[in-house]
């Protein structure tokens, strides 16, 4: 029987700081722990006393890899809050520029973070020699990501023109007639990507679990809509603190959450998991073609649902970029009225369901605020996923056992920075 | 080429926005790849060495812990660059020190408050010596490679000395003041080519104040637009928050 210690101190390739430790006696797991020791940063405690309109430029700064997701939750719980309804152009366009930051971060973490453990190597460096086609198809997906960020929010980490009630700038026709172009030309760099994946395949590993993401009727849902679960039920946006149960362990600066089980998953894979139906025609052909189908409990999936998330934010991007042609571009201004209230957004980043709330009071200034990060939802899952994947490797090295680990917190492309945010926490 | 230049990039307290700005130079990281040594960097690389000449460092000072290893980091390289607003002038992190440490632990943390190591935030340079800042939040992708290329030369960049306001005029837009918002642009460090501002918005001050900005006159013309001092203090506080904390 064996016995042997894993103590992965800063997983690599991670956005922020995680250990993994394992201690494995006799083949019987004895302790298995995914600790954050990010610093704490206190947003919660920083946007107390300043004006609704900050709200998304200093939550943006939570996470510069989903900045526009932040931003996004943080315009539509202040909407909610002062009772503003956006227009349908101002709707198209944050859709647009959600699709946009899905794909950029979505290929970062397949191509950069992911794929060098695929292939076994290191990082993406030496694959720039050894890989260099992959390589490039990446970096071309990546700046177009990049490029449509740029164009549609000014800027794709901590974007400029989404403000509360709608955009400062808002591109021409004729950028988005270029953009439209750019991603049709890009397309057969996504199959390529697809039959990349499918050639390196992900290891096998399953451990049944709940999903959470959220759904509208009549799309695959990205920005608002209502709570949908696995385990079967809907949950309203500002009940979401019934479904969301969130608690904290003392070897970890980030909380976490609970739902229906023990753990549940947000993310690429628990939206393919509800969502699927509602994928377009080309994100479904991918899934297929990758064998991803509903209800999928392979943790290390979340990266081919990825994959096929990048086809879908492609597609249905074109069908957007359409609707705006067709309608014409027109100044529509961002003014609101401020009225006290609560508001809630939710908003479906790259990691899974992100939640604003805000209190906002007569003069506009926010008086609290709640935030519940993608990340922090799935540090659970991620270690009872650990706790049972380690049994299953009886009889592999410590460093085939460390390296699956790592691999398995890697799939769920943990944003630690995010996590670390911090904010009341309710013991439960 | 046995004598590239080795760098490491490290963060503390921050979003790493800024490390994702390396990784959206695209093609350009490749150059740079192929004319530097990447010695570590933990979130794009396994590989791992201790030898390096050139820090990049992201992030603010949060926590008593982050000290000794910001010391290290300082006592191996031959160059530490402040990579970021957070690096650089404290950043957003700074809004924290607005509120008494304990009051903010009491309300993130409840009754674990005590287990939790924070200090108020610091940037690089309340620290250590920092050699030069990439300034920004994000830092400008054009002005990494421009300083990068100066440093592989052998010469140390010279940041703009002036303020935001003259970029925006070069780049004819309408005066963020005429569209009835508040600017930091007056007494803001240029560089940034003025992206907020030509994107409709205002500026929010985040690459630091100008060497002696007329601070006053900015003040005067705040009020002139109808802002109260408290309005002031809150658009100085957005990215400036750390200076008023300096001893």
């Amino acid at each position: 029987m064996t016995s042997f210690d894993v103590n992965v101190h800063y997983v690599t390739r991670v956005e922020g700081h995680g250990n993994l430790q394992a201690k494995v006696r006799d083949g019987r797991l004895e302790e298995c722990r995914w600790e954050i020791p990010e610093a704490p940063r206190f947003f919660e405690s920083m946007i107390r006393g300043r004006a609704y309109y900050d709200a998304p430029f200093v939550t943006s700064r939570i996470c510069g890899i989903c900045s526009i997701g932040h931003t996004f939750a943080a315009i539509q719980g202040i909407e909610n809050a002062i009772g503003f309804t956006p227009s349908e152009q101002t709707m198209l366009l944050r859709q647009l520029l959600i699709h946009g930051e899905t794909m950029q971060s979505h290929i970062l973490h397949a191509y950069y973070l992911v794929a060098p453990d695929l292939v076994g190597a290191p990082s993406v460096v030496p694959l720039a020699s050894s890989h260099r086609e992959v390589v490039l198809c990446a970096i071309r997906l990546h700046r177009l990501a990049n490029e449509w960020c740029d164009l549609i929010g000014g800027r794709t980490t901590h974007p400029i023109s989404p403000v509360v009630g709608g955009w400062t700038h808002l591109p021409s026709a004729e950028a988005l007639k270029g953009l439209r172009e750019r991603i049709v030309s890009e397309l057969p760099d996504v199959q390529a990507t697809v039959e990349l994946f499918k050639a390196v395949g992900v290891p096998q590993f399953e451990r049944p679990t709940e999903y959470l993401a959220l759904k509208l009727p009549h799309e695959y849902a990205w920005y608002g809509g209502e709570i949908a679960s696995t385990d079967g039920g809907l949950t309203p946006l500002p009940d979401y603190k019934q479904k969301v149960k969130e608690f904290i362990v003392p070897y970890s600066t980030a909380k976490r959450a609970r739902a229906n089980r023990t753990s549940y998953a947000v993310g690429a894979l628990a939206r393919v998991n509800v969502n699927y139906d509602q994928l377009t025609p080309l994100a479904r052909q991918a899934a297929e073609t990758l064998g991803l189908k509903p209800i999928c409990c392979n943790p290390y999936m979340n990266t081919v649902a990825q994959v096929v998330e990048v086809a879908h934010a492609m597609e249905d991007a074109l069908r957007i970029i359409d609707e705006l042609l067709a309608r014409g571009i027109h100044e529509e201004g961002y003014a609101v009225t401020v009225r006290p209230g609560r508001g809630v957004g939710a908003v479906e980043v790259p990691r899974g369901t992100l939640y604003h709330e805000y209190t906002v009071d007569e003069q506009g200034r926010i008086t609290d605020a709640n935030f519940v990060i993608p990340t922090n939802q799935n540090h659970q899952n991620i270690e009872e996923d650990l706790q049972a994947l380690v049994p299953s490797l009886e009889g592999k090295s410590t460093e085939e056992i460390t390296l699956a680990m790592e691999m398995l917190v890697r799939a769920y492309d943990p944003c630690i920075s995010c996590s670390t945010h911090l904010l009341d926490v309710e013991f439960i | 080429m046995g004598m590239k230049p080795k760098i490491a990039i490290f963060d503390f307290g921050c979003c790493e926005g800024c490390q994702l700005q390396i990784v959206n130079l695209e093609e350009h990281l490749l150059d740079l790849i192929g004319l530097v040594d990447v010695r570590q960097w933990r979130e794009a690389m396994s590989e791992h060495a201790d030898d390096y000449d050139i820090a990049l460092v992201e992030g603010s000072i949060t926590r008593e812990s982050e000290i000794p290893r910001l010391q290290a980091i300082r006592r191996q390289a031959k160059v530490l660059v402040a990579l970021g607003a957070c690096a650089h002038t404290g950043g957003v992190n700074a809004l924290k020190n607005q509120r008494p440490m304990a009051e903010a632990l009491q309300t993130v943390y409840g009754e674990q408050a005590s287990a939790f190591d924070t200090i108020p935030t610091r940037p690089l340079s309340a620290v250590v010596q920092v050699d030069l800042a990439v300034p920004g939040c994000p830092i400008d992708r054009t002005e990494l490679v421009e300083v990068v290329k100066a440093l592989l030369l052998g010469k140390m960049p010279a940041l703009p000395t002036y303020p935001v306001c003259v970029q925006c005029k070069m780049a004819e837009n309408t005066c963020v003041f005429d569209l009835g918002l508040t600017c930091m642009g007056p007494v803001t460090r240029a560089g940034c080519r003025a992206i907020c501002p030509s994107f409709g918005n205002r500026c929010l001050g985040c690459r630091g104040l100008i060497p002696d900005p007329n601070v006053n006159a900015h003040k005067e013309v705040l009020a002139e637009h109808g802002r109260t001092v408290e309005d002031i203090l809150a658009e100085y506080r957005l990215f400036g928050g750390a200076e008023e904390e300096r001893p």
